[in-house]
């Protein structure tokens, strides 16, 4: 197995800020990894990096084979490699749930307007929501946008899926239904690296577990060491983000 | 006081009357689609554009907000002719008010770009949109959408205040409506015909607003709610 991402002593800051302090870790393809930590710990600087709405300052940064510290980096394909889902679901308003997913093969693959919409009809099939391809995104609850959200980065068939705490702003009867869609995802091969405050989640579907803390990744494994930390910070973390 | 109204002595100029409402509505309907073009370019430059060309935008918005629509017909009529370059009177007058309407535009449709959440450009972005792409599918209609009623009320105003360019000698209405009162000494009857032809005007301007909005908007129109 070859790693898809490698992250070598990766820096950034913002201003007099050091958020990310050298991080290091790899995934490999097929791989679902799931970053957990406080926040401000850097994980989701760490993810935004990794699609290059962050610039990274040091280390490097390898993504499907794209050089990210370099300046020179085709970020153009590299966004059709890597797909990423945001917290607040981020749909486009004025267009419908098609032509939301739509929109990206139509304008980036140049497909015309059949083609772009049996895609849409495959991944919107994907995340169970067949019945709503005609709706706004107001019309949905977040959880059904959110789904929609996961289609929409689908459509462009990316090698990695980022999912940046894609269901912190959802009740807990939604997130359910997300989890379930991402689930899905992973059993079927998806690489996807996840930052997440679903610790049950990441027990059941994580095959990597990062652990950030201060910018840094302070402890890393199996899921297992969900179960069994290594660090006292982790197991605090761990038993904290049990009461809640 | 006895005064005999006479609108009949005014309305014989029916003919007239309908060429300067044809030129009002001729030059407001130039205006209004070459100011939104304008308005829209200037206002996705001055948010997102180089800084020198933030700069240049800024200084066309500013200077043009802050000097009368009257002092820019002169100007771009008579005053740029002593240097050589004439244009005609009607040209000139519509080119006034394409420059003065788009610098409005710039600035109420910035604020509706402004309103728009970063996290719609991030998503666009990332789903591989170049900028282009971006502000013309995910960012300009919503953010139309968000300002059209001031966008509305503005080009309103325009139709308005197009009347002051009769004072450099186009004969639209307010201009030919003079020229009749010149002939007739009706002032009293003349005014009121004449509020009554704008106040009809507006009512029309407003009205193609409402239906260009439903063209553009079609998630307004199914749903009735605001964006």
């Amino acid at each position: 197995m070859s790693p898809i991402v490698e992250l070598k002593d990766v820096r950034k800051s913002f201003g007099d800020l050091e958020v990310l302090k050298g991080v290091t870790f790899d995934v490999n393809r097929g791989e679902v990894a799931a970053i957990i930590g406080q926040s401000g710990s850097g994980k989701s600087t760490a993810l935004r990096c990794m699609d290059r709405l962050e610039t990274i300052q040091g280390g490097s940064m390898l993504i499907c084979g794209h050089e990210l510290h370099d300046d020179d980096v085709d970020l153009k394909s590299l966004r059709r490699d890597v797909g990423i889902v945001f917290q607040s679901y981020n749909l486009f308003p004025h267009l419908t749930v098609a032509q939301n997913i739509m929109l990206a093969p139509r304008m980036v693959k140049g497909m015309k307007q059949r083609q772009a919409r049996e895609i849409a009809d495959t991944v919107i099939a994907k995340v169970g929501l067949r019945e709503k391809m005609d709706c706004y995104p107001e019309q949905l609850s977040g959880g059904q946008q959110q789904r929609v959200a996961i289609a929409r980065s689908l459509a462009m068939e990316p090698k990695l899926m980022l999912f940046d705490e894609v269901t912190s702003a959802l009740d807990p009867q939604l997130t359910g239904e997300v989890l379930r869609v991402m689930e899905q995802l992973a059993a079927d091969g998806m690489t996807m690296i996840l930052v997440t405050h679903e610790m049950a989640f990441a027990r059941k579907v994580a095959d990597r577990v990062i652990y950030m803390r201060d910018g840094k990744v302070h402890e890393m494994g199996s899921s297992d060491i969900l179960r069994t930390p290594a660090t006292p910070e982790l197991a605090a973390f761990v038993s904290e983000s049990a009461e809640h | 006081m006895t005064y005999n109204f006479d609108f009949g002595a005014v309305l014989a100029y029916w003919p007239l009357l309908l060429e300067g409402v044809w030129t009002t509505l001729r030059l407001t309907l130039f205006a209004t689609v070459f100011g939104i073009l304008i308005g829209a370019f200037c206002a996705i430059t001055r948010t997102d554009g180089p800084a020198g060309a933030r700069w240049v935008v800024s200084l066309y918005v500013e200077f043009i907000r802050n000097t009368p629509l009257l002092v820019q017909s002169y100007f771009l009529i008579f005053g740029i002719a002593s240097m050589g370059i004439r244009l005609p009177i009607l040209l000139g007058a519509t080119l006034a008010l394409t420059v003065n309407i788009g610098a409005y535009t710039t600035e109420i449709v910035r604020a509706g770009i402004e309103s728009i959440h970063r996290g719609q450009l991030e998503a666009a972005t990332c789903l591989g949109l170049s900028r282009t792409q971006t502000y013309l599918h995910v960012i300009i209609r919503p953010a139309l959408e968000r300002v059209y009623p001031a966008l509305s009320s503005q080009y309103v105003l325009l139709m308005l205040a197009s009347s002051i360019v009769s004072s450099v000698g186009v004969e639209e209405l307010f201009g030919i409506s003079n020229r009749i009162q010149s002939e007739t000494y009706r002032n009293f009857e003349i005014f009121v015909v004449l509020g009554i032809i704008y106040l009809l005007l507006a009512v029309v301007v407003r009205a193609g607003f409402t239906l260009l909005g439903l063209a553009m908007f079609p998630r307004r129109r199914r749903l009735g709610t605001p964006l």
